[in-house]
Protein backbone atom coordinates (compact mmCIF):
# COMPACT_ATOMS: atom_id res chain seq x y z
CA UNK A 1 0.00 0.00 0.00
CA UNK A 2 0.94 3.62 -0.22
CA UNK A 3 3.83 5.06 1.76
CA UNK A 4 5.69 8.35 1.85
CA UNK A 5 8.80 9.73 3.58
CA UNK A 6 9.09 13.26 4.88
CA UNK A 7 12.09 15.03 6.38
CA UNK A 8 11.47 16.92 9.61
CA UNK A 9 13.90 19.83 9.78
CA UNK A 10 11.80 22.90 10.63
CA UNK A 11 8.46 23.89 12.16
CA UNK A 12 7.07 24.17 8.60
CA UNK A 13 7.79 20.45 8.28
CA UNK A 14 5.62 19.81 11.37
CA UNK A 15 2.75 21.44 9.44
CA UNK A 16 3.58 19.20 6.43
CA UNK A 17 3.49 16.13 8.70
CA UNK A 18 -0.04 17.11 9.80
CA UNK A 19 -1.15 17.61 6.18
CA UNK A 20 0.29 14.28 5.00
CA UNK A 21 -1.27 12.48 7.98
CA UNK A 22 -4.66 14.06 7.19
CA UNK A 23 -4.46 12.91 3.56
CA UNK A 24 -3.68 9.32 4.57
CA UNK A 25 -6.27 9.29 7.37
CA UNK A 26 -8.98 10.34 4.92
CA UNK A 27 -7.82 7.69 2.42
CA UNK A 28 -7.93 5.06 5.17
CA UNK A 29 -11.53 6.06 5.84
CA UNK A 30 -10.99 7.10 9.47
CA UNK A 31 -13.85 8.95 11.17
CA UNK A 32 -13.48 12.68 11.78
CA UNK A 33 -12.65 12.14 15.46
CA UNK A 34 -10.07 9.46 14.62
CA UNK A 35 -8.55 11.68 11.93
CA UNK A 36 -8.24 14.48 14.48
CA UNK A 37 -6.62 12.12 17.00
CA UNK A 38 -3.98 10.73 14.65
CA UNK A 39 -3.17 14.19 13.21
CA UNK A 40 -2.76 15.59 16.74
CA UNK A 41 -0.56 12.64 17.77
CA UNK A 42 1.52 13.13 14.58
CA UNK A 43 1.96 16.81 15.42
CA UNK A 44 3.24 15.99 18.93
CA UNK A 45 5.68 13.35 17.68
CA UNK A 46 6.92 15.50 14.79
CA UNK A 47 7.66 18.32 17.24
CA UNK A 48 9.49 15.90 19.55
CA UNK A 49 11.58 14.71 16.60
CA UNK A 50 12.44 18.32 15.77
CA UNK A 51 12.97 19.74 19.26
CA UNK A 52 14.57 16.80 21.08
CA UNK A 53 15.89 14.62 18.28
CA UNK A 54 17.44 17.49 16.33
CA UNK A 55 15.33 16.62 13.29
CA UNK A 56 14.64 13.31 11.62
CA UNK A 57 12.36 11.57 9.21
CA UNK A 58 8.76 10.37 9.10
CA UNK A 59 7.66 7.25 7.27
CA UNK A 60 3.89 7.51 6.74
CA UNK A 61 2.05 4.43 5.50
CA UNK A 62 -1.46 3.50 4.51
CA UNK A 63 -1.78 -0.04 5.90
CA UNK A 64 -4.27 -2.88 5.74
CA UNK A 65 -4.64 -5.90 8.00
CA UNK A 66 -7.52 -8.30 8.62
CA UNK A 67 -9.67 -6.30 6.23
CA UNK A 68 -9.16 -3.06 8.13
CA UNK A 69 -7.39 -0.01 6.83
CA UNK A 70 -5.30 2.28 8.91
CA UNK A 71 -2.44 4.74 9.09
CA UNK A 72 0.97 3.92 10.51
CA UNK A 73 3.50 6.65 11.26
CA UNK A 74 7.12 5.97 12.17
CA UNK A 75 9.27 8.86 13.41
CA UNK A 76 13.01 8.32 13.57
CA UNK A 77 15.80 10.59 14.70
CA UNK A 78 19.48 10.22 15.51
CA UNK A 79 19.43 12.61 18.44
CA UNK A 80 20.54 12.08 22.03
CA UNK A 81 17.91 9.39 22.71
CA UNK A 82 15.92 8.86 25.88
CA UNK A 83 17.60 7.14 28.83
CA UNK A 84 14.41 6.38 30.77
CA UNK A 85 11.59 5.65 28.31
CA UNK A 86 9.08 4.74 31.04
CA UNK A 87 9.57 8.12 32.72
CA UNK A 88 9.33 9.92 29.37
CA UNK A 89 5.89 8.40 28.79
CA UNK A 90 4.50 9.93 31.97
CA UNK A 91 2.57 13.19 31.66
CA UNK A 92 4.54 16.17 32.81
CA UNK A 93 7.90 14.70 31.83
CA UNK A 94 9.90 17.17 29.80
CA UNK A 95 13.54 17.85 29.22
CA UNK A 96 12.79 21.07 27.36
CA UNK A 97 10.26 23.82 26.91
CA UNK A 98 7.18 21.68 26.27
CA UNK A 99 4.36 20.63 28.55
CA UNK A 100 5.47 17.04 28.65
CA UNK A 101 2.30 15.72 27.04
CA UNK A 102 3.87 14.72 23.74
CA UNK A 103 4.75 11.04 24.15
CA UNK A 104 2.06 10.01 26.64
CA UNK A 105 -0.56 12.03 24.75
CA UNK A 106 0.42 10.48 21.41
CA UNK A 107 0.14 7.01 22.97
CA UNK A 108 -3.37 7.74 24.28
CA UNK A 109 -4.45 9.05 20.86
CA UNK A 110 -3.28 5.93 19.00
CA UNK A 111 -4.41 2.31 18.77
CA UNK A 112 -0.82 1.07 18.58
CA UNK A 113 2.27 2.63 20.05
CA UNK A 114 5.87 1.51 20.23
CA UNK A 115 9.09 3.24 21.11
CA UNK A 116 12.73 2.25 20.84
CA UNK A 117 15.43 4.54 22.09
CA UNK A 118 19.10 4.26 22.93
CA UNK A 119 21.05 7.06 24.58
CA UNK A 120 23.47 8.52 22.06
CA UNK A 121 21.89 6.73 19.11
CA UNK A 122 18.41 8.11 18.64
CA UNK A 123 14.74 7.40 18.99
CA UNK A 124 12.15 5.60 16.89
CA UNK A 125 8.46 5.97 17.68
CA UNK A 126 5.72 4.21 15.72
CA UNK A 127 1.98 4.74 16.06
CA UNK A 128 -1.03 3.40 14.20
CA UNK A 129 -4.70 4.21 14.10
CA UNK A 130 -7.15 1.73 12.56
CA UNK A 131 -10.56 2.22 11.08
CA UNK B 1 7.14 36.59 8.13
CA UNK B 2 3.39 35.87 8.09
CA UNK B 3 1.25 37.29 10.87
CA UNK B 4 -2.26 36.45 12.04
CA UNK B 5 -4.36 39.66 11.73
CA UNK B 6 -5.75 41.18 14.91
CA UNK B 7 -8.90 43.32 14.53
CA UNK B 8 -10.01 45.93 17.04
CA UNK B 9 -13.64 46.71 17.84
CA UNK B 10 -14.37 49.02 20.72
CA UNK B 11 -12.49 47.80 23.76
CA UNK B 12 -12.01 44.29 22.41
CA UNK B 13 -9.68 42.50 20.01
CA UNK B 14 -10.76 39.80 17.57
CA UNK B 15 -8.51 37.11 16.15
CA UNK B 16 -9.70 34.54 13.64
CA UNK B 17 -7.17 31.77 13.09
CA UNK B 18 -7.73 30.51 9.57
CA UNK B 19 -4.46 28.77 8.73
CA UNK B 20 -2.67 25.70 9.98
CA UNK B 21 -0.19 27.55 12.20
CA UNK B 22 3.43 26.56 12.44
CA UNK B 23 4.95 27.10 15.88
CA UNK B 24 6.68 30.41 15.09
CA UNK B 25 3.40 31.87 13.82
CA UNK B 26 1.68 30.86 17.06
CA UNK B 27 4.45 32.44 19.13
CA UNK B 28 4.25 35.63 17.03
CA UNK B 29 0.49 35.81 17.63
CA UNK B 30 1.04 35.53 21.37
CA UNK B 31 3.50 38.44 21.29
CA UNK B 32 1.40 40.59 18.93
CA UNK B 33 -1.72 40.15 21.05
CA UNK B 34 0.10 41.12 24.21
CA UNK B 35 1.34 44.40 22.74
CA UNK B 36 -2.07 45.17 21.13
CA UNK B 37 -3.84 44.70 24.46
CA UNK B 38 -1.64 47.38 25.97
CA UNK B 39 -1.67 49.62 22.89
CA UNK B 40 -5.50 49.70 22.63
CA UNK B 41 -6.21 49.32 26.35
CA UNK B 42 -8.32 46.29 25.38
CA UNK B 43 -10.55 44.66 27.99
CA UNK B 44 -11.46 41.61 25.95
CA UNK B 45 -9.83 39.22 23.48
CA UNK B 46 -11.95 36.92 21.32
CA UNK B 47 -10.11 34.09 19.56
CA UNK B 48 -12.09 32.19 16.91
CA UNK B 49 -10.60 28.73 16.30
CA UNK B 50 -13.53 27.28 14.31
CA UNK B 51 -11.25 26.80 11.28
CA UNK B 52 -8.64 24.83 13.25
CA UNK B 53 -8.68 21.11 12.48
CA UNK B 54 -6.46 20.27 15.43
CA UNK B 55 -5.21 21.88 18.63
CA UNK B 56 -2.05 20.18 19.82
CA UNK B 57 -0.12 20.83 23.04
CA UNK B 58 1.78 23.73 21.49
CA UNK B 59 -1.32 25.62 20.34
CA UNK B 60 -3.09 24.68 23.58
CA UNK B 61 -0.22 26.17 25.55
CA UNK B 62 -0.36 29.30 23.37
CA UNK B 63 -4.07 29.72 24.21
CA UNK B 64 -3.34 29.20 27.90
CA UNK B 65 -0.50 31.73 27.80
CA UNK B 66 -2.58 34.35 25.99
CA UNK B 67 -5.35 33.96 28.60
CA UNK B 68 -2.89 34.22 31.49
CA UNK B 69 -1.03 37.24 30.12
CA UNK B 70 -4.22 39.08 29.16
CA UNK B 71 -5.62 38.47 32.65
CA UNK B 72 -2.54 40.13 34.14
CA UNK B 73 -3.09 43.03 31.73
CA UNK B 74 -6.76 43.28 32.86
CA UNK B 75 -8.33 41.78 29.74
CA UNK B 76 -10.56 38.70 29.41
CA UNK B 77 -9.83 36.04 26.77
CA UNK B 78 -12.61 33.93 25.29
CA UNK B 79 -11.84 31.11 22.85
CA UNK B 80 -14.78 30.32 20.57
CA UNK B 81 -15.77 27.81 17.91
CA UNK B 82 -13.79 24.74 18.98
CA UNK B 83 -14.83 21.76 16.85
CA UNK B 84 -16.25 18.78 18.78
CA UNK B 85 -13.56 16.40 17.46
CA UNK B 86 -10.90 18.87 18.61
CA UNK B 87 -12.43 19.06 22.10
CA UNK B 88 -12.52 15.24 22.41
CA UNK B 89 -8.90 14.98 21.26
CA UNK B 90 -7.67 17.75 23.57
CA UNK B 91 -9.07 16.03 26.64
CA UNK B 92 -7.55 12.69 25.63
CA UNK B 93 -4.24 14.40 24.98
CA UNK B 94 -4.35 15.61 28.58
CA UNK B 95 -4.98 19.32 27.99
CA UNK B 96 -8.06 20.72 29.69
CA UNK B 97 -7.34 24.44 29.11
CA UNK B 98 -8.47 25.23 32.64
CA UNK B 99 -7.30 28.84 32.44
CA UNK B 100 -9.17 29.61 29.24
CA UNK B 101 -12.77 30.81 29.00
CA UNK B 102 -14.63 29.23 26.10
CA UNK B 103 -17.91 29.82 24.28
CA UNK B 104 -19.63 27.84 21.55
CA UNK B 105 -19.59 30.59 18.93
CA UNK B 106 -18.61 34.19 18.24
CA UNK B 107 -22.00 35.60 19.34
CA UNK B 108 -21.84 33.96 22.76
CA UNK B 109 -18.20 34.89 23.15
CA UNK B 110 -19.04 38.51 22.38
CA UNK B 111 -21.81 38.42 24.99
CA UNK B 112 -19.29 37.25 27.61
CA UNK B 113 -16.92 40.06 26.71
CA UNK B 114 -19.70 42.69 26.61
CA UNK B 115 -20.91 41.56 30.03
CA UNK B 116 -17.37 42.06 31.32
CA UNK B 117 -17.19 45.51 29.68
CA UNK B 118 -20.48 46.56 31.31
CA UNK B 119 -19.20 45.46 34.72
CA UNK B 120 -15.98 47.42 34.35
CA UNK B 121 -17.98 50.50 33.16
CA UNK B 122 -20.09 50.27 36.32
CA UNK B 123 -16.95 49.96 38.42
CA UNK B 124 -15.60 53.16 36.94
CA UNK B 125 -18.87 55.02 37.57
CA UNK B 126 -18.84 53.79 41.16
CA UNK B 127 -15.34 55.13 41.55
CA UNK B 128 -16.47 58.56 40.34
CA UNK B 129 -19.40 58.65 42.75
CA UNK B 130 -17.18 57.74 45.66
Amino acid sequence: MKSERLDIRSSDDVVRVRQLTRTLAIEAGLSLVDQTKIITAASELARNTLDYGGGGVLLAELVEALGRRGVRLTFEDHGPGISDVEAALKDGFTSGKGMGLGLGGARRLSNEFSIQSKPGEGTKVAIARWK
Amino acid sequence: MDRIPILKFGNALLVTIQVDMHDRLATALEEDLTSKIVEHNAKGVLIDISALEIVDSFIGRMLDNIAAVSRILDADTVVVGMRPAVAITLVELGLSLTGVKTALNVERGMELIKARLRTSDTDEEDDVEE
